[in-house]
């Protein structure tokens, strides 16, 4: 069997198109790059779209840390403690458990122990804290003068925050978020390991790759393969991000950019 | 029972690995900013190959690659007259003397030895970034300390050992404490490592039981025991927080940082 017949099989296993049985024997390298390649598919289907409506609701947070408000200011303070203090691994098998026990209650809750969208919701939530805590501590950092210029141009409320807060904490913040996306990507190959069912076999990467591991016993090919997918990833982030740095700072002069600087791989 | 036992393994693990992985760290940062050029690459690739790669996917690799280099290296020495090969398509085949543990040995010492392979495999990881931030403080060390030292006639081990070593801890503490949170979240992980920790047992013993089995027989609990772990686990980072807070203010007293300055002027 051919290179191109292997990814014409295998290309989209993940999404459960294509050959429905995984190669069971005689695995060559072809089929270990492509399924952990179809894999990556879940990867960054997790990660985009967590991290996109992660953004928003990391920025209410930010500003309900921020606020006056002592109900909001509280209602954001534990939720971020929530988040950042346990462990992302024993979040996933308590969501899971609880939208499984939901679900005998409220058949609503079914579509919710599937990992698309369960896991989803866990990464969503864990993203906005992670991140809800990076632009409160810009939001905290943002130069006096600024706001004070706002006012000085009669710049209240929403324009004021639209024009000017959220522009210059999402300069101060972007180096962090950065790093951050990095994280949540990395962290998206925990799903499938934490209790969350990889349904017909319709795994992500790592789930493939353990897959190979397991059935080679020979760790040696497939986590490099994987390793060499994530860098790849990684850096794909990193310029996006960058560009859009370049982008968020364009109005000062060059030197003065803060460049960001590239601190991959923390566990949570 | 074992339940409970199985927070004693978190807690030992964590006990074993910290000072462990902050020895892997000392070392990888002494070595990286060596004199002599491939002793420092070492360091330095050491530092930048662990980071650079996805989390879990380190560990799921590490534990297997370990135990065959344990094992292909007992067997070499040991069945010297051996001459089938050890990868035979699928399979790792080493002689019985080579097995590691042997397999007649007790049940405990494969789990000490399961153990002890998951302990190397945290230090390895941790090392690294360990040693990041300890490279990183190193470097912090105002140089005039240093040329201090120089002028006093100090030779460049005594420099490092009397003067950088103990003004280091300063700079390091906030990157390391950092490190333990993220330590402390990174225990569940042991699961995948397939120790028989709490993750483990939350699982086995939240699911339901029928009277036929167990005199207590309940239905699907483990929505309740890992609500259980959540919880641990925020006390848990919460209280480190109190103390490494603690524990800072104490190294900053005297220090020629902001943070000491403001604690004499507090005080003055």
């Amino acid at each position: 069997m051919s290179c191109w017949e292997t990814i014409a099989d295998y290309g989209l296993r993940s999404i459960g198109i294509g050959e429905r049985l995984l190669p069971k024997e005689d695995f060559t390298l072809c089929q270990q790059f492509t399924l952990i390649g179809s894999g990556m598919i879940w990867n960054i289907y997790f990660g985009l779209v967590a991290l996109v409506s992660g953004f928003f609701f990391a920025t209410a947070l930010a500003v309900g840390k921020a606020s006056n408000n002592r109900l909001f200011r509280k209602l954001a303070e534990w939720f971020i403690f929530i988040f950042r203090g346990s462990p992302l691994f024993i979040q996933f098998f308590f969501a899971y458990f609880l939208f499984l026990s939901l679900k005998q209650a409220v058949p609503i809750f079914a579509p919710f122990t599937a990992a698309w969208l369960g896991a989803l919701v866990v990464l969503f939530f864990n993203t906005a804290a992670y991140s809800g805590e990076i632009f409160y501590g810009a939001l905290q950092s943002i130069p006096k003068g600024d706001i004070e210029a706002a006012d000085a141009y009669g710049m209240t409320g929403w324009t004021r925050f639209r024009r000017i807060t959220f522009p210059t904490m999402l300069r101060l913040a972007w180096p962090a978020y950065t790093n951050e996306a990095i994280f949540l990507f990395h962290a998206t190959t925990l799903v499938y390991f934490s209790g969350f069912p990889a349904w017909r076999q319709k795994g992500d990467a790592l789930y493939y790759a353990s897959y190979f591991a397991d059935k080679t016993f020979n760790p040696f090919i497939p986590y490099p393969i994987l390793a060499g997918y994530f860098i790849i990833l990684t850096l794909i982030v990193v310029s996006v991000f960058g560009l859009a740095n370049t982008h968020l700072n364009k109005h000062l002069p060059k030197e003065a950019r803060r460049k960001i600087r590239f601190r991959p791989n923390i566990i949570r | 029972m074992s339940f409970y036992v199985s927070f004693g393994t978190v807690l030992l693990l964590l006990a074993i690995t910290a000072p462990t992985a902050l020895a892997f760290g000392f070392a990888g940062a002494m070595s990286a900013r060596a004199r002599f050029a491939p002793l420092s690459w070492i360091g330095k690739g050491y530092i930048a190959i662990v980071r650079g790669v996805p989390d879990i996917a380190f560990f799921l690799f590490f534990v297997i690659a370990l135990d065959q280099a344990i094992e292909w290296s007992r067997h070499k020495l040991m069945c010297r007259d051996w001459t089938d090969p050890i990868r035979q398509g699928n399979d790792f085949v080493v002689c019985a003397e080579a097995k590691m543990p042997l397999g007649t040995a007790a049940q405990w010492v494969h789990e000490v030895y399961g153990f002890s392979l998951a302990v190397i495999t945290f230090a390895i990881v941790f090392g690294a970034f360990a040693a990041n931030v300890l490279f990183g403080a190193m470097r912090a060390v105002p140089r005039a300390q240093m040329e201090t030292a120089e002028a006093y006639g100090m030779t460049h081990r005594q420099a490092f050992w009397r003067i950088l070593v103990p003004q280091m801890w300063v700079y390091a503490l906030p990157g390391l404490s950092n490190l333990w949170m993220v330590l402390i979240k990174a225990t569940p992980l042991l699961f995948l490592l397939g120790v028989e920790d709490i993750v483990y047992w939350a699982r086995e013993m939240g699911g339901s039981k029928t009277a036929r089995f167990t005199a207590y027989p309940h239905g699907d609990w483990r929505m309740w025991y890992f609500f259980a772990l959540l919880v641990f686990y925020l006390a848990f980072t919460r209280v480190s927080e109190i103390v490494l807070d603690r524990l800072m203010k104490r190294l900053t007293h005297g220090q020629a940082t902001s943070g000491g300055e403001a604690q004499r002027r507090a005080n003055a």
